[in-house]
């Protein structure tokens, strides 16, 4: 588990996160979410250290790591795992090599201990066979994966992924997505996601915060969000029509007045104006 | 003020590297691989600067040499202290500083933009001493290892080229080479290509590793920590000489 407590951070007097506190369950897939430039990353970096918080405290499993010595923290930054925006796939490194990277760093495992671990974790992200293939030579979605496959290596307690779905098309983002949380419940790890992919908010949402302009503005999960009434969050997760016409369908849905397909051909024809303000003056009578 | 803020960020990234490896062996294999790169990967090009320098350090002294109470010897000596003192030292580590200062600048940037650097902070690697320190040590290794070979080369273009253009003969030369030969300038030139070495590639390191932006950044960081080396080189240059001789 991880806990952050009002979280304050600035660059330049400008102040781009403020007062957060959050906890991020242990076996859930934790979500940050936002608009861009809202503050998702600088938290996420100052969850795993890179930026020094100004005020405020993050706690793993009890232990503040704002308060840790150099050497603690580098023992506990080898539990924490992290897929980045860009996978950060060293370039003069097979896939192999950027997976067994870790494993040369920080074990005194044997070469074929090493081999069958890196296995392991490539068919686990179903990669078998690329193990001589250079980070040039693949594909975004196969670069995320292979993040992905050096970010648990070493077995992490905490898996950190920056904007996982980027650049990749709906389909490919949906196996990370899925790849991400299989992993989280399997190996029962904290998982920390910054994403502004409704698909993903929608599939693994289990526990999400939304960041306004580096303020905590809303947390739920991706039950509770479609109802929610955080005009700022609806804003920002029902921005397109269509996606606003999926709300008002799913709202419908819940209150019984369309089922299933049956009256799809009725919205289809009005766009479910009708239905609407007869499901409001039904629920009004 | 920002020369003072970019001198001790400077010196705060030299303080960062000295801390206890993460794993000896990885480190090592690093230092390996950095002074293959910086010693073979300039090899070729200080090869035909050197030969060239000599060559037309002969010719020139020549040129320039046409009294006849001035020995044919001379012109020898000329060119071994030209090459011993500046040329070899001084040249050929301002166009290292271009070759290999522009490549790690490049190298740390490119991996600074794209997260590389901070994924191996994430993984708990000190990337100071990993990225940084290796680079330098190689640096230390292998440009004056190159400096000693140009010194050579460069006095042997200088005797090629006399021969050749009929400027002097071989024996002449290699007389020449040997009369009032002092060994300090050899010590003195080693001085220079080891400070110079450090200038190279902490200069480059540094502009690499601070890079902020995308590609375009790092093409601004590449050059500046070129001008930058070439800058500080030729300043060190004069106090070495004013200092040491």
């Amino acid at each position: 588990m991880i806990e952050i407590k009002n979280i304050s951070k600035s660059f330049e007097h400008k102040q781009i996160l403020k007062d957060i506190s959050a906890v991020m369950e242990t076996g859930k897939t934790n979500l940050i979410i936002g608009t861009s430039g809202s503050g998702k990353t600088v938290l996420q970096k100052c969850m795993v250290g890179l930026f020094e918080v100004d005020g405020g405290e993050i706690i793993f499993d009890g232990k503040s790591l704002t308060h840790m010595a150099q050497e603690e923290r580098k023992e506990l930054r080898q539990q924490i795992g992290m897929l980045f925006q860009g996978s950060a796939l060293f370039d003069s490194m097979t896939v192999e090599q950027n997976i067994q990277f870790p494993l040369d760093m920080f074990t005194k495992w044997s070469l074929q201990k090493k081999i069958e671990r890196v296995n392991d974790v490539l068919a686990r992200v179903e990669l078998e066979g690329t193990n001589k293939k250079f980070p040039a030579e693949i594909s975004g979605g196969m670069k995320k994966r292979v993040g992905i496959a050096r970010a648990i290596v070493l077995k992490p307690k905490y898996l950190f992924c920056d904007e996982p779905n980027s650049g990749l098309d709906p389909q490919t983002s949906m196996v990370i997505d899925q790849l991400i949380h299989e992993i989280t419940i399997e190996n029962n790890i904290t998982t920390v996601i910054n994403t502004h992919d409704m698909n993903s908010v929608m599939e693994i949402g289990e526990n999400i915060l939304y960041l306004y302009q580096g303020v905590k503005e809303w947390e739920g999960n991706n039950k509770e969000i479609i109802f929610n009434k955080n005009q700022k969050l609806n804003e920002f997760i029902f921005a397109s029509e269509f996606l606003r016409d999926a709300k008002d369908m799913r709202m419908l849905e819940e209150k019984g007045i369309i089922d299933n397909d049956r009256n799809m051909d009725d919205l289809m024809r009005d766009g479910g104006a009708n239905l609407l303000m007869d499901g409001g003056d039904k629920k009004q009578d | 003020m920002k020369l003072f803020s970019s001198i001790g960020a400077y010196i705060l990234m030299m303080k960062g590297m000295f801390t206890k490896p993460e794993n000896f062996k990885m480190y090592w294999k690093e230092l390996m691989h950095q002074s293959v790169e910086i010693g073979m990967g300039s090899l070729w090009i200080v090869t035909v600067i050197s030969v060239f320098m000599g060559a037309v350090s002969a010719v020139q002294t020549a040129y320039q040499l046409v009294s006849p109470v001035i020995q044919k010897e001379t012109i020898a000596q000329v060119v071994r202290d030209t090459v011993i003192l500046e040329f070899a030292p001084t040249l050929v580590c301002i166009v290292l500083a271009g070759v290999v200062g522009s490549k790690i600048a490049g190298e740390l940037g490119n991996m600074r933009v794209s997260e590389q650097i901070d994924a191996l902070e994430i993984m708990g690697i000190n990337t100071k001493s990993y990225l940084v320190a290796p680079k330098i040590l190689g640096a230390l290794i292998t440009i004056p290892l190159l400096v000693i070979l140009a010194m050579a080369l460069g006095i042997y273009g200088g005797r090629l080229a006399g021969s050749l253009g009929g400027i002097l003969p071989t024996e002449t030369y290699d007389r020449g080479l040997l009369r009032d030969f002092i060994p300090k300038n050899v010590w003195f030139a080693l001085v220079k290509a080891y400070t110079f070495a450090f200038i190279i590639s902490s200069v480059s390191c540094f502009y690499g590793y601070n890079v902020k932006g995308g590609a375009l950044e790092i093409g601004r960081a590449s050059t500046t920590a070129v001008i930058t080396s070439c800058v500080v080189i030729l300043f060190a240059d004069y106090i070495l000489a004013f200092f040491l001789l």
